[in-house]
């Protein structure tokens, strides 16, 4: 369920991914989250949003804030229209990346958050969608 | 934003004053390898005090700081990371495996002079 009007930032130059990133620290921080789960959402936006610009050169970071079951949580979900992700089994995969990366990106994310799903069609675009929940 | 760079001693100190974008570590990277043999600087300090991430690419570029800065003569020594950065840094499995990191600018003054002598041996000990 969503409690608070959604973040949209539109991600398509290095300092996009600056600016989403502390746009999500500051709804973490609204949303009553300690110092250490802002770090880490923060991170994982930087993290999602560096590979918009690497492999999509553009699309959008979405930050929501939102409840379940009387929890709350932020929402991050990174959508793009770019080339898809070819094998995401293998873009799951520790030390994985065709670009040069140390390819912890995904994983790293994976591990960070409570929620991950990805979804990506060849040809059409990535979207990865991944929550926190306050503790 | 460029990051400030001051010469003390026979150390390099570069302190990070706000958040960087990919290509502000890129810059800075380039530009610590080049003063580095300038100003015959033995020792650099990367203050990362005002980080509050430090994602994979900013690890990447700060390993390489560290390994080309070897490449060159010098020694490395990060320092301030933050304790939420850290445990972000874990978690993501980031490490700087090999570079040296310190509490803070003291400590990482500290341990360029304790390493100034014994130069060769330390780079041999973080292999």
């Amino acid at each position: 369920m969503l409690i608070a009007d959604e973040v949209r930032v539109a991600i398509d130059c290095d300092s996009d991914v600056v600016a989403a990133r502390q746009k999500g620290r500051e709804l973490a921080s609204q949303c009553g989250f300690p110092s250490t789960d802002t770090a880490v959402v923060a991170t994982v936006i930087s993290e999602l949003a560096r590979n918009i610009v690497r492999y999509a050169v553009r699309g959008e970071i979405i930050l929501r804030l939102v409840q379940n079951d009387g929890k709350k949580g932020i929402e991050v979900v990174a959508n793009d229209d770019g080339p898809g992700i070819p094998d995401v089994g293998l873009a799951m995969q520790d030390g994985y990346s065709t670009s040069g990366g140390l390819g912890l990106g995904l994983p790293g994310t994976r591990r960070l958050m409570d929620d991950f799903e990805i979804t990506s069609d060849f040809g059409k675009g990535t979207t990865v969608t991944v929550r926190r929940w306050r503790r | 934003m460029q990051v400030p760079i001051l010469k003390q001693g026979a150390y390099l100190i570069a302190t990070v004053q706000s958040a960087l974008t990919d290509e502000d570590l890129r810059q800075l990277r380039d530009t610590l390898v080049l003063q580095v043999s300038k100003v015959r600087a033995r020792g650099v300090i990367v203050d990362v005090t005002a980080l509050d991430v430090i994602d994979s690419f900013a690890t990447r570029t700060l390993r390489d700081v560290a390994y080309m800065i070897r490449l060159r003569g010098a020694e490395t020594v990060i320092v301030g990371i933050q304790p939420e950065v850290a445990f972000s840094m874990v978690k993501l499995g980031l490490t700087l495996e090999g570079v040296a990191t310190s509490l803070d600018l003291e400590e990482g003054l500290a341990y360029l002079n304790r390493n100034g002598k014994g130069h060769d041996q330390e780079v041999r000990a973080h292999r």
